[in-house]
């Protein structure tokens, strides 16, 4: 199979960087050793070539009404120049993706899927476009998108661009230029840290990186940025949720608006968070040293009550944690809830996310 | 560069048998590096036996879990202790202080089988 490329797929092999495939692309899983990223990103900066997210230009006098059938959030109240994250329900609320929207304007947005499902939210979005109205552009390939992320990420930032960013507010996004290349700028991110996403002409993209690796940023592969979200409390689609879970079961309240008339969704996701959800995603805390990795069984009074999603070491708390799913009806309460670790049945501490959250 | 005095196993575990009656047994620096960074090193109790290529313990990486088998037979003479604070010794030293058990060997005709540095080096470019 041909993987996918991106724009800095040449700087990433010249600085011998690991490579994996991931959705069909060719990334870096790590440069120089997943625990040293993590730790760049908490303490001082990292740098992350994430081209391969999907970038979906929406376009057209019924923008706004179109977004609004389709995303769980209200595109209506957003203000210019503001991003939100939510998720792309099917009819019957099953979450296709989860994705950011960002709103240049009401006739004109910017929507970033994950890169292995960009096509089946294109495919959705397409199935609901009534009219000419509204025009979907797949432009990932025009752009790439770097991820600046840690504590000293805006100072790094400032001294490449022409307006103060700290005065940017956390996901919203302005224009601005580096090295006189027109680049959009975002203050959002997958790693709980301050830090911006930004979005650049791919021909630029390489010498951008550079200049930010040469004055401190530590390159970072898709390990790390696994590692951080996790901590962060920020779900994967694929494995926190998927087309089998709905909002509410993976904790995503928040982020559904369900006041909206013609929400398509709206009459499935009504009914099902007037109900007790039939799953329930928890984090965990997992005792021991042994590290809870995706399908690990969850288990009460000796049955089989869920599974893990998502599992690590986490450095920056030095214990184990993990996300999982429990069915509900199965449990009465977390008390005696644990975890099969290939066979080693370990005691587990529910808690809250995020895991981790910096201090502001 | 890996060792030339010691042995290797497609398990991709060595051991140093320069004392034949504690033979020293680690993962290559191949293999460390393959794993990532390491976070865990699950080793048998002294005393416990092992019989050769069958599993003796886990090492566990922020990416994965392996499972580690026994180039030789023989019984657990010493662990390493040090990889319990400090898992990542096996990512900085594979060779020498990342080591993780020595053993009593059973049957000394079984490193005979295992392979050389040089052959070692073929199989994992190959």
């Amino acid at each position: 199979m041909n993987l996918l490329k991106t724009p800095l797929h040449k700087t990433h092999i010249e600085s011998g960087a690991r490579m994996v495939p991931f959705a069909g692309w060719d990334m870096p899983v790590q440069y120089s050793g997943i625990l040293d990223e993590v730790k760049a990103v908490r303490t001082n900066c990292g740098l992350f070539d994430v081209s391969h997210m999907g970038r979906l230009d929406i376009h057209g006098a019924h923008a706004t009404d179109f977004l609004n059938k389709t995303l769980s959030v209200d595109v209506i109240k957003l203000r210019p120049n503001r991003a939100r994250y939510g998720v792309i329900c099917n009819a019957a609320g099953g979450i296709i993706d989860d994705c950011i929207v960002y709103k240049f304007d009401p006739e004109h947005f910017l929507l970033v899927p994950n890169a292995s499902n960009k096509n089946s939210v294109i495919d959705w979005l397409n199935q609901h476009v009534s009219n000419a109205e509204v025009t979907i552009t797949d432009i990932t390939d025009q752009q790439a998108m770097i991820a600046l992320q840690g504590p000293n990420s805006i100072k790094a930032l400032n001294s490449q661009v022409s307006n103060d960013i700290s005065n940017l507010k956390m996901f919203n996004f302005t224009q601005d230029s580096i090295d006189g290349v027109e680049v959009m700028i975002a203050r959002t991110g997958y790693t709980g840290e301050d830090g911006v996403e930004l979005f650049v002409p791919k021909s630029k993209a390489p010498k951008i990186w550079e200049t930010f690796a040469r004055n401190g940023a530590k390159p970072c592969g898709l390990g790390s940025r696994d590692l951080l979200r996790i901590e962060a409390g920020l779900l994967l689609h694929g494995n926190d949720m998927d087309i089998t879970i709905n909002p509410f079961e993976a904790g995503l309240d928040k982020f559904v608006n369900l006041d909206k008339d013609d929400y398509i969704p709206g009459p499935a996701l009504r009914i099902i968070c007037s109900n007790v959800p039939d799953k329930k995603l928890l984090a965990l805390y997992i005792s021991g040293n042994r590290v809870a990795r995706p399908g690990y069984s969850l288990i009460y009074k000796n049955k089989e009550v869920g599974h893990i999603t998502s599992g690590t070491y986490s450095p920056t708390l030095d214990r184990n944690i993990a996300l999982g799913y429990v069915q509900t009806a199965l449990i009465d309460n977390y008390t005696n809830l644990k975890c099969d670790i290939r066979g080693q049945i370990t005691d587990l501490e529910v808690t809250g996310l995020p895991f981790y959250s910096r201090n502001i | 560069m890996i060792p030339a005095e010691f042995k290797y196993s497609e398990e991709h575990e060595w051991i140093n048998s320069k004392d034949i009656d504690e033979i020293i047994i680690g993962i290559t620096d191949f293999a460390a590096d393959t794993l990532g960074d390491i976070v865990f090193v699950e080793l048998p109790s002294i005393g416990t036996e092992v019989k050769q290529f069958e599993k003796f313990g886990e090492i566990e990486s922020v990416k994965a879990v392996s499972d580690l088998f026994s180039p030789i037979s023989g019984t657990i003479i010493k662990r390493n202790e040090n990889l319990v604070p400090k898992p990542e010794l096996v990512n900085q030293d594979a060779y020498g202080d990342g080591w993780l058990i020595t053993i009593s060997p059973t049957d000394l005709k079984e490193i005979d089988g295992l392979m050389s540095s040089k052959d070692y080096n073929k199989f994992t470019e190959s």
